[in-house]
């Protein structure tokens, strides 16, 4: 019998990076296969080219024996393969019916939608797969477990056999992913052949019968789960040994120099996000706030930033109630903020490496002077120091932002917001999308910030960093803290069960 | 030593940003000209098309333009107020807006500087010079408030809100000029402003006023606030990237909002020079829609306030080229127009061209 | 002076004549930016489609193929609209600005070459007025619906398609779902360059449809600058009808009646006509502003970036 899916000799180069070189990849039919490796592996751009969405430079697909040019998602999907995006690609306003046979209508009197018949076929098939859903709703409406559960169906709808999962359980709550894991195994009863892409082991153990490892763009190998173990396939995924510990100070954190009362936010539907939230902060203090992805962080940031209205509550830096400052005057006070998504939100992809510098500090003196006239000789020195620094690899500081690598990219936000002195750091998702070398930094200059006495909150979605890092943490749940653990005492499946809403033993 | 050692550092740099400048406006201005360029053949394919000679049509155009001194004064005193109105685009578009308004926003500091000229009398000249022209400034200023309130307030799109007010400013000043301002006769017009209101012309005996210095001056100034002044700094922030712009304490609506005040005030000014240099009072229709031009001189001029006073000469030279082009040829008038719009088009995509060229060499 | 004088039958009549040309370029309107792309070029649309309309009846006799060559004359600039701003990426504003003015040149160029005259063209063979039989019976009703051109009962025809299309057939789901989220569409099989292709042009046809309307159905010539704002009330009608057929007719009407009213106040010498002739952008800013209703566009007029 052919293989379900033979990738053979697949590269594929984006500038200055090569995302696949020359890798070979086979699925059996009928088995559900895990795709590991850490984030810039190349995992999620190997199932792109298979899924038509990116052309290869070279390599052939072999899909149930024949060779297939996959040219868009449109020839995958009539390859009978169907695929669950990490972010999900539904149209809001639409139903659920109307999401899942987008694109493949049934049509009667000629021209018309068939709507009741294709909702009786979506009931059919979601009892069919153990996937719960009411036909009717809107996206909108829908929980993050319960849209995935539409990607689901809709890919199997057009006929999948083969179904890429990218980084399923990322965004679910512990209890979400013991239902998708379940879910899973079902369609693998009924005969589908299943890709997993993910980067935790556990998961892998759960439910892959082979498991394939990328690393830096290249494969690293094939195994059996039978014959393998944690260890084994860890050391394949990274290149060194990761230091699970950092070197810390003992410092006694005594002093609360932050601190959050009651406080109410709305999100931008109008919903109600942080419920009566609670928090203190301490200077020389890293606290990890943890918590599955949506449930206030967001939020938290935004309005401990001045970028988003409270309802009530008091933001408390020092004593001084700065809820009602504005953004400007939050920065002033002893605020700094490394954003979440550094290129949407941290920088000005647009500008030098120069200008990016001076953001936030670029209507003070000595910046500017007192006829707001940006003062370029105190910029180029500011500017120059900062760079050596922070070994920003930058040609010269009148590059754009927008030419720098990922890593470098960050060093220069870390570079702006740290060298305020700043009394409170909010680092969210600091080291998301960085290599090993550039988190390593984050992480270091985090402790750094924490041992010159600033208070630090940590907002992560990996718990091992959080772990790591913090002095303290904080769980954070339907936007309130339901709970404060010490690092040193706490265990990861204590902490997964508090993020979801459950009381810990 | 360390202060040399500084002014050295200055020196590198400001010599690499001047090379990096250099670089870039060529780079940037190289699809413009290729654009004027495939505008005028296209032009002239539609001129052979309708039975006229093109290279009559161009060289008249030329000849008109600048072939004598009456032709090279009317080519400034075109290129004047769409000078104006493209630096007010621009300054609102480097903030992320797009006030297509600027018409209105000329229109309205025209009628307000007109009246300031009519009814203000006995003071000394370059005091009532400036007092027209600051009301000028205020009421375009005003106009452009309008619509920055509606986009920070109700989130009302700043495209359709400028464009009706434009509307709304033709009318309203078509109101005022017809009736409680209306001068005698059967003009649409008011009366004349009092001498000392007066720009003085300098390129007699052409109309071509000291409104041309302004537009030339305001254009370097609004350079240096653009590159040099926080100000600036937080403008181009807001238009480039305005969540990270809040993240650096920017208020990105209040800068927007002075972007649209400001904007307004600049075609406000242009406006009111129109009135002191050129026509000496308002009349009915006397813009013939320098406001749209504007957006395409800012364009062509490769967004740059230095840029647009090149490309404010190419569109005051096409208007002033085109009437002698039109007489001596009786080519319409409005292919100046076509080759204007075919610009803009050209400049909308500035890949169009690329295209053109990959699937040429695709198709060999 | 009696206010019947203003407030009768005719007015309403007049109504139902002024909103049609707003009701199609609206709905045309629509179905661009149901696909994501924001359709400034209404107005010049119209306006090429009132030119090609007169000169198509001038050279053939026929009215009907002058309203099918505005049709078409939509339909190609729907094609450069489309290609600049969906296979160029082009800023979508500023080809549609582009569009404008370029039919302000092309059409008085033309009018001059064809006619010898900027300002108008001679008078052409143009449509007929049409009564409904049984309709035109009705009291009132009757009066106000019964007999008109053929371009205003295609209007009501147009807008109850419309409706079916964009909600009840596979190709209306997928406009709606390409404007809101080309990536979701683009990963379902869906070809978005198609659908917005077919979006952009379908709104030109429509606008080039409301520009026949003009020069032949409500005149029987074309004169310059006779679309007279009309595409940018279009805009407004589409959004203060929410982006719905059903609710762009109705703020269409609505339009279409202030038109109507201003006229007639105008001839009465009521209040000076620059006065009046404000009052439909004064309408569409505050309608704009959402005092009356919040409306939010289906999407960010952004081109889709395949990755």
């Amino acid at each position: 019998m052919n293989p379900a899916v033979q990738m053979l000799g697949i590269s594929k180069k984006f500038p200055g990076v090569l995302a696949n070189n020359n890798i070979d990849f086979i699925v059996e039919k009928g088995e559900i296969h895990g795709l590991l490796g850490e984030n810039g592996a190349g995992k999620t751009v190997l199932m792109s080219i298979l899924y038509g969405l990116y052309k290869p430079d070279s390599g052939k697909i072999i899909i149930n024996g024949k060779e297939v040019v996959m040219d868009s998602p449109a020839t995958a999907i009539k390859q009978g393969i169907g695929m669950v995006h990490q972010h999900f690609m539904l149209v809001p306003s639409l139903t659920v019916t109307e999401n899942v046979i987008l694109g493949k209508e049934n049509v009667k009197n000629g021209f018309l939608l068939d709507i009741k018949n294709s909702t009786e076929h979506v009931k059919k098939f979601s009892e069919q797969f153990g996937l719960e859903i009411d036909p009717d709703v809107t996206i909108e409406s829908l929980s993050v477990g319960a849209q995935q559960r539409v990607e689901i169906l809709k890919a199997l709808y057009r006929g999948a056999d083969i179904l890429i999962l990218d980084e399923p359980t990322a965004i679910l709550i512990p209890q979400e992913v013991d239902n998708l894991l379940e879910a899973i195994k079902s369609l693998k009863k009924q005969g589908k052949s299943i890709i997993f892409i993910t980067h935790k082991l556990k998961e892998v153990f759960t439910i892959c019968d082979r498991i394939t490892v990328l690393k830096k763009g290249n494969l690293i190998g094939t195994v059996k789960k039978d014959e393998t173990n944690s260890s084994q396939l860890a050391k394949m995924m990274v290149d060194k040994q990761i230091l699970e510990t950092y070197e810390k100070k003992k410092i006694e954190q005594k002093d609360i120099i932050f601190k959050i009362e009651e406080l109410n936010v709305k999100d931008n539907r109008g919903i109600k996000v942080l419920k009566s939230l609670n928090l203190e902060i301490k200077s020389y203090e890293i606290l990890g706030l943890a918590g599955v992805e949506g449930n206030g962080q967001s939020e938290l940031v935004e309005a401990m930033m001045g970028l988003r209205q409270k309802d009530s509550g008091k933001i408390l830096l020092n004593e001084v109630d700065i809820s009602n400052f504005s953004p400007k005057d939050r920065i002033k006070s002893g605020l700094s903020h490394i954003p979440e998504d550094r290129q949407k939100c941290g920088l000005i992809l647009d500008f030098s490496v120069m200008e990016n510098l001076i953001l936030g500090s670029h209507n003070e003196e000595p910046i500017v002077n007192r006829n707001l006239v940006i003062n370029l000789e105190e910029t180029c020195k500011l500017s120059e120091n900062l760079v050596k620094d922070y070994s920003i690899s930058t040609p010269n500081i009148q590059t754009y932002v927008k030419n720098l690598s990922g890593g470098t990219q960050q060093r220069v936000v870390l570079a702006r917001e740290f060298s305020r002195k700043p009394k409170i750091v909010i680092a969210y998702q600091p080291t998301r999308g960085l290599d090993i070398g550039a988190t390593e930094y984050v992480r270091t200059k985090l402790i750094e910030m924490r041992e010159q006495g600033s208070g630090v909150l940590l907002i992560s979605a990996d718990l091992d960093e959080i772990r790591a890092l913090s002095d303290k943490i904080a769980v954070i749940f339907d936007g309130k803290i339901v709970a404060i653990k010490d690092p040193s005492i706490t265990n990861e499946e204590d902490l997964g069960l508090l993020m979801a809403g459950g009381k810990s033993g | 030593m360390v202060k040399i050692e500084n002014s050295m550092k200055i020196l590198i740099v400001k010599s690499i940003k001047f090379v990096q400048l250099i670089k870039e406006s060529i780079q940037r201005i190289f699809p413009q000209l290729i654009a004027i360029l495939v505008a005028f053949l296209l032009g002239a394919i539609v001129l052979i098309f309708t039975g006229y000679n093109p290279v009559d049509a161009y060289y008249s155009m030329i000849i008109g333009a600048f072939g004598d001194i009456y032709g090279i004064g009317q080519t400034l005193t075109q290129a004047t107020p769409i000078i104006f109105t493209a630096l007010a685009f621009l300054f609102s578009f480097k903030s992320g807006l797009f006030n297509i308004g600027a018409e209105g926003q000329f229109i309205v500091g025209a009628f307000a500087a007109a009246i300031t000229g009519i009814y203000i009398k006995n003071i000394p000249s370059p005091i009532h010079i400036i007092l027209s022209i600051l009301i000028g400034a205020f009421a375009g200023g005003v106009w452009g408030l309008i619509p920055g309130i509606l986009k920070n307030k109700f989130g009302a799109h700043e495209v359709i809100t400028t464009m009706m007010l434009t509307y709304v400013a033709i009318n309203f000043t078509g109101y005022l000029v017809n009736y409680p301002f209306k001068a005698p006769g059967w003009v649409s017009q008011t009366l004349q402003i009092e001498k000392t209101a007066q720009l003085p012309r300098i390129l007699p005996p052409t109309q071509l006023s000291a409104s041309l210095i302004i537009a030339v001056l305001l254009a370097i100034i609004i350079n240096y606030i653009l590159q040099r002044t926080s100000f600036g700094y937080e403008l181009r922030a807001s238009g480039l990237n305005p969540l990270a712009a809040e993240n650096g304490g920017i208020n990105v609506k209040r800068t927007m909002l002075y972007a649209f005040i400001i904007s307004g005030a600049f075609a406000g000014i242009g406006g009111a020079g129109e009135i002191m240099g050129v026509h000496y009072r308002f009349i009915e229709g006397f813009s013939p829609g320098y406001g749209f031009d504007g957006l395409a001189v800012a364009l062509v001029g490769g967004l740059n306030p230095i840029g647009i006073i090149f490309a404010g000469l190419l569109f005051g030279a096409l208007r002033s080229g085109g009437m002698l082009m039109s007489r001596a040829t009786h080519v319409p008038l409005d292919i100046v127009t076509i080759i204007q719009a075919l610009v803009i088009i050209f400049v909308a995509a500035p890949t169009l061209l690329q295209y053109i060229l990959n699937w040429r060499r695709n198709k060999s | 002076m009696n206010i019947t004088d203003i407030i009768n039958i005719g007015l309403f009549t007049a109504t139902i004549r002024m909103a049609t040309p707003i009701a199609l370029a609206a709905v045309g309107g629509m179905f661009s930016e149901r696909v994501g792309v924001i359709n400034i070029g209404l107005e010049g649309i119209m306006l090429t489609g009132a030119f090609t309309g007169v000169a198509t009846s001038y050279y053939t006799r026929n009215p009907w193929l002058g309203v099918l060559a505005s049709v078409f004359s939509g339909a190609l600039i729907g094609l450069l609209h489309g290609f600049l701003t969906v296979t160029l990426k082009g800023n979508q504003i500023v080809s549609g600005t582009g569009i404008n003015i370029l039919a302000v040149g092309v059409t008085a160029f033309m009018c001059e070459v064809i006619w010898g005259s900027r300002g108008a063209s001679e008078s052409v063979p143009a449509l007929n007025p049409i009564s409904i039989p049984i309709l035109k019976e009705i009291p009132i009703l009757g009066d106000i619906l019964g007999t008109h051109t053929p371009i205003v009962y295609l209007m009501f025809l147009i807008i109850f398609l419309s409706q079916i299309l964009l909600f009840r057939t596979p190709f209306g789901l997928r406009l709606r779902a390409v404007g809101e989220n080309p990536a979701a569409a683009d990963t379902a099989g869906v070809d978005v360059t198609r659908i917005k292709y077919i979006g952009i042009i379908l709104s030109c046809m429509l606008a080039g449809l409301s520009g026949a309307f003009l020069s032949l159905g409500n005149l029987n010539l074309f004169a310059s600058g006779m679309s007279g704002g009309r595409g940018f009330i279009a805009l407004a009608a589409m959004i203060f009808g929410r982006w719905m057929p059903y609710g762009t007719f109705g703020a269409s009407i609505l339009f279409g009646f202030t038109d109507a009213l201003q006229i007639r106040l105008q001839s009465i010498g009521l209040l000076p006509p620059q006065i009046i002739l404000s009052i439909p952008y004064i309408i569409t800013i505050i309608v704009l502003a959402g005092v009356v209703r919040k409306s939010t566009p289906p999407s960010d007029y952004k081109p889709y970036e395949k990755r």
